[in-house]
Parts: structure tokens; sequence; C-alpha cells
């Protein structure tokens, strides 16, 4: 472990003192965890959110969660060989199955096939939750993690397309107060919405992509409130903040075909799982193609990219394009799926959860943003209304900061990282380049990257 | 005719002119540096010619066409390789795929010029497997040349290859300099290492905060005085 050569003494009295402060760290932690989880103050008694949760036996229990956690973090810092060539094991098996294309073609083929048949078992609410909460968000994972994972763009602003989708929805099914010269149906709809994502993407890209990292977070902050602002106030056009009802489910009409959604959750379902597919299978070709290498080079380095002759800006714009015509889709198929549209549902906290969803799962690896978005929109809904780990709807974004700081520490590359992106903190654990989430550049001239 | 002539260029950042009416000429086929303090405008200089700045008023001329406004990552491919200050190579990348950057503007097979770029540089080709920002500095630099050199390049433009870098690994490095011109490329070289870019350039200009002040053969420049006092630590004569 001691790369460098120190007497023996001063490394135990180092590695102790660490001990004290992780033991510190810890105990700290469970403490902020009893607090969080404990009864509210109330008017009358302003301290008894903390004399209820720390004077009651309770704060025991998580006190000896706090030393447990200790020991385990401290028995894995001792043991780091092991554990490294351990998960080097893991890595290695992985990488020996996944890159046998028999073995991984024949993985994809038995998850589809899960995909198809398990949700018929399930009853109507998971089936919503398979809907609602996990495919419309693994579509919405996997988009931005082409903006934020292969580009490095960090988009704050992701949901507003969304909300462009969910209003061409309205606008071509003739819900709004201001009607289009002819109506459509929905599924009609689909490439004008995402053409309407497109340019919008492109309007404001084509400006603020000349930014760099944290001007351009910034932008596309001030560009997801300004349409939810629009949205809200330009009540003749929008309907308004009580929003907008009647939008028509789908419907195919082909000479002799018909279908029509409904209701039900589960013809949704598999329209979403076919375009899902659909753009799993494109981008990871745009992955391992020209483009894709173009927007790796971008991520490291954009000076040097375009010392190399990628067309930097011109790249830029088709990522975050791209990643603005899935979040399009997505609100389209959202709003004609609950037949409503309102701007309470476009807040930055939603983009802000979609970057959640993609940094679990590990940014810019296509499994990694579709299990992040499949494992963290499950949960909630699982442990909602589970006997001991219940927990209140309003509090779920402190378990997921929580739960996120965690993985920081122990995880940072995600639950299913990207072969690049595991390099990258592999590279800065030995102390060379960055491992910033967004920024590629290992020289600090290069400004916010 | 010259292959790379900039006439009477300015360049300002807002109000401040880093540039005034520099003109300078670069023949095919030769070594030539730009000398010069910090902040005397070199930089600025080679980020004009990659269309990185733009020149107001002045022109760019490359192989007698006006190259002013056009997009940086185009010029790259009319054939000026732009090795940038501080080598920027791509750290997460390994050395081949470094590589493979450099020639992204073209298509077709990439073998020959991958065994020139190893001929070169050998210790590229050992460590061809290993990430760009696990090489030491002169490799970073050498991968950085070796890079640029992909993209097949009538004229290189080199941003102080010396920086941070050990005595012996800049003498190696301006060998190769040598060497790459040797094969038919034409090297601007800018650096704050005078003796050493004098001692393999044909040509040199000085630049003193923003302007020419003087040009001259290498060797002229070499044994001046001024140049001397100014650039080679020597006390004025």
């Amino acid at each position: 472990m001691s790369r460098i050569a120190i007497n023996g003494v001063s490394m135990s009295s180092l590695r102790r003192s660490q001990d004290v402060r992780r033991l510190g760290a810890w105990v700290l932690g469970a403490l902020i965890l009893a607090v969080m989880t404990g009864p509210s103050g109330t008017t009358t008694s302003p301290t008894a959110g903390f004399t209820g949760s720390l004077l009651h036996p309770r704060v025991l229990g998580y006190l000896a969660f706090g030393l447990v956690m200790w020991a385990l973090s401290t028995a894995r810092v001792r043991s780091r060989d092991r554990v490294h060539s351990a998960t080097r094991g893991v890595q290695q098996l992985r990488e020996k199955l996944l890159g046998d294309n028999r073995v991984r073609h024949g993985t994809y083929l038995v998850l589809l096939v899960l995909a198809i048949l398990v949700p018929t078992q399930l009853n109507s609410f998971w089936q919503e939750v398979l809907v609602d909460q996990i495919g419309v968000f693994v579509l919405l994972a996997v988009g931005l993690n082409v903006v934020v994972g292969y580009a490095g763009l960090l988009d704050l602003g992701y949901i507003a397309f969304y909300a462009i989708g969910a209003y061409s929805a309205a606008y071509w099914t003739g819900a709004l107060p201001v009607h289009p010269v002819f109506h459509l149906n929905p599924f009609y709809v689909i490439p004008l919405a995402i053409l309407a994502a497109v340019v919008a993407g492109v309007i404001l890209g084509v400006p603020t992509l000349r930014l760099r990292g944290d001007y351009l977070a910034i932008v596309t902050l001030g560009f997801g409130e300004i349409i939810s602002i629009v949205a809200t106030n330009l009540s003749s056009v929008t309907g308004g903040a009580q929003g907008i009802i009647g939008i028509p489910h789908f419907s195919v009409h082909l000479s002799s075909f018909h279908y029509q959604w409904g209701l039900s959750n589960l013809p949704y379902y598999y329209l979403l799982l076919g375009f899902v597919v659909i753009v799993l299978v494109a981008f990871r070709s745009l992955e391992n193609s020209r483009v894709g290498r173009a927007l790796a080079a971008i991520r490291e380095d954009e000076v040097a990219a375009e010392a190399s002759g990628v067309g930097v800006l011109k790249y830029k714009v088709m990522a975050f394009a791209i990643g603005a015509s899935t979040s399009g889709f997505a609100g389209l198929l959202f709003a004609s799926k609950i037949s409503f549209v309102a701007p309470g549902d476009f807040t930055v906290q939603l983009s802000i959860l979609i970057l959640v969803l993609v940094t679990f799962g590990g940014m810019g690896s296509l499994p990694g943003a579709v299990l992040g978005a499949a494992v963290l929109q499950w949960a909630p809904e699982y442990l909602r209304n589970h006997p001991i780990l219940g927990f209140q709807q309003q509090d779920l974004y402190i378990y997921l900061g929580a739960l996120l700081v965690v993985m920081m520490i122990f995880r940072p590359s995600g639950i299913w990282p990207s072969r690049r992106r595991r390099r990258e903190l592999a590279l800065a654990e030995e102390g060379v380049g960055t491992a910033d989430a967004m920024s590629g550049s290992s020289d600090p001239a290069a400004g916010p990257g | 005719m010259s292959l790379l002539a900039l006439q009477a260029v300015e360049v300002s950042y807002g109000s401040i002119r880093a540039l005034k009416a520099v003109s300078l000429e670069v023949q095919e086929g030769e070594i030539v540096t730009l000398l010069g303090a910090n902040g005397a405008g070199k930089t600025t200089t080679l980020r004009t010619i990659s269309g990185l700045l733009v020149p107001r008023p002045g022109k760019v001329i490359f192989d007698g066409a006006d190259i002013q406004g056009v997009a940086p990552h185009e010029i790259v491919g009319l054939g000026i390789g732009h090795v940038p200050e501080g080598r920027r190579i791509f750290p997460r990348m390994t050395v081949v795929e470094n590589l493979e950057m450099g020639a992204y503007r073209r298509r077709g097979n990439l073998g020959p010029d991958l065994d020139r770029v190893f001929g070169l540089f050998p210790v590229l080709l050992e460590r061809r497997k290993q990430l760009g920002g696990t090489l030491s500095g002169g490799e970073q630099q050498m991968l950085a040349i070796g890079r640029a050199l992909m993209g097949q390049p009538r004229v290189l433009l080199l941003d102080e290859p010396s920086m941070g870098l050990a005595p012996l690994i800049v003498a190696q490095i301006f060998g190769i300099i040598k060497e790459i011109r040797q094969s038919g490329t034409t090297v601007l070289l800018v650096e704050q290492n005078a003796a050493q870019a004098l001692s393999v350039a044909d040509r040199g200009y000085v630049l003193e905060t923003g302007e020419i002040v003087m040009s001259d053969r290498a060797e002229v420049l070499l044994h001046d005085d001024r140049v001397r006092a100014a650039y080679l630590g020597e006390g004025a004569a």
C-alpha cells in the first residue's frame, strides 16, 4: 500500500489517526441520519426534532449502524489490495463474458424476452410504475447520457425538451387553446415533437455550446426555467398553471390495421420498450462511430479535439440535439398516456433527478443509464409503503442526495461504469488527470472545460 | 512563393493589441523559429494561423489562399498541423487512440503513418497501449507531435515543445524536429529556448510586445549581440 517507504512507526500512527477520523465521520453521519428520519419539531417545542431523535433509545440503532459501517470501511481500506484484485477478477470475468459476442447477444435476447413477458404477470399498480416511472425515465436517462456522458456537457435544463415534446402533443392534437391548421393523433406527432425538440436544442445549442462547463450549466438551467415559466404564465397559449387536459391517446389507423392505445398500461409499455430498444441500438452504434470518437475527444480536451480537426461546435450541437429529441419524445409519450400536461411537471428538480439517474448508473454507459433509472425509480415505489423502510414522499430527495454522496465516496464511476470512465477513475487514483464528472482536461489553464 | 505567410496581421484581446502588423513568411521545407519572451505574442501568432483567432486587419495566406475565417478544424484538413502549448494529449485515450484522433479528418489506411510516428518516436511504440495521461512529460510531447503528424500536415506549428522538459529530452525532441523537416514537413517553431531553437532553425523572427523587431538567418541571430543579451542570457557586449 505504501508506495513510498515510510518507517513503520509513523505509518501505523498515520493509519490510526485515519481510522479515528473515519469513525468520527460515520458516527456523525449516523446521528444526522437519526435526526433526518426522526420526528419533526413543532412551534411549541422547536427542539423536539433533536431531542426526539437523539435522546430516544432509537439513536442506539443508528449508532450501531454507524459502527458497523465504520468497521466495514476500515476493513475495506486495510484490505484494499485484496479488494482490488477481487473486483478486478469480477471485471475480467465480466469483460470476458461480454466480450464474447454470442454470450452478449444471448444475454440481450434473454433480457428482452424477460422485458416482454414479466410485465404481463404484474398487477396494474406495478404496470403503471413500469411505464410512468421507469420506462419514461429510462428513455430520459439514456438521452441525457449522450449529452452528459458522451459529450461531457452539463445540461441542467434537460426537462425543457421534455416539456416541448409534451406541449407539442397538446398542440397538434388540438388540446391547447391555440389550434393547429389540422389535428393529428399523437402517434403522428412523434416526428413533429422530435423535430420541435431538436430545433429548440439547436437554437439553444449553437450560441451556448461555445461556452464551457459551468457556463453551459447556468445557461441550460435558465432555459429550463424560462420554458416552465412561459408554460405557466402564457395562459392564452398553454392553458396556464392548471395545465391542459384531454390529450388523446395514441392510435394507429393504416388501411386495414387499427389500434387504439387506451387507459391500459401494457400497450404503452410495449410502445416504450420498442423505442427504448431502438434508441439503445442507435446510441450503441453512435458510441462506436466516428461521431462517438469525436465526442470522446471533445470530452477529454476541447482544444486538442479542435487541433485534431474535430468540428467541436458541430458535434456538441449534435449531441445536445440527440439528447433533446429523446427527451421530447418521452414528453410526448407521457403527455399522451396520462392525457394531461401541466407546467408543474417540468421542474429543475426533475432535470437534476435525471442527472442523478445517469450518474448513479454510470456516466457514459448505456447499460448504466438503463440500470440507474430502473433501480432508482423502482426503489422508492417499492420502499414507500414498506413497514420498516417506509418513508415520506417529500423526503425522497434527502435519501437520493445521501445515496449519491455515499456512491461518490465508494463507487464514483456508477453501478455499471463505461470502460472509458473506469479508466479515468483508475487514472485519478494514480494521481494523473482529473476524474471530475465534466472536466476532461488535465490542464487547469483550460478553464472549466 | 512561400507556403505560409502572415501579412500585417493585427490581433486584439478586447482593447489590448496582442499583435501589431506582424508579417512573416515560411518557405516550403524550412524550419522557421519565432522567438520572444512571455507575452510577446508567440502563441497568439500560432493561434491566428490555426484559425482559433481571427486577424483584424491582416491576412493569413497558406499555399496561395487566404485562410482567414476558415474554421480551425478545417484548417487542420488543409494541411496545417498544430501542436498546442502544454501538449494537450487526450489523457484517457491510449497512445494509439491519441494518434488515431490526429488522423480524424482523413480516411483510409493509417498503418504507414503510425509506422512513421513510431519510427520517429520508438518509445511511443513501447507504450502504445498505455493511457496518454500516464506518460512522462517528454513522452506526452512526443505523442502530441506524433498526433499532429498523423494528419499529414504540410506545415507543423510547434508551440514551445521544450516547455517543462529535462535538457536531455529537449535535445532529443529538437533532433526529431530536424528529422521531421528532412521527411518533407515544414516547421514553424515557437520557442523561449532561443539557443536550441536557433540551432535547428534556418531562419528566425524575434517578437517583442506584439511586433517583429528582428528577422534573419538563424546563425546570424545566434551571434547577434541583442539576441544574445535578451534571449541567451549573456550580458551585452
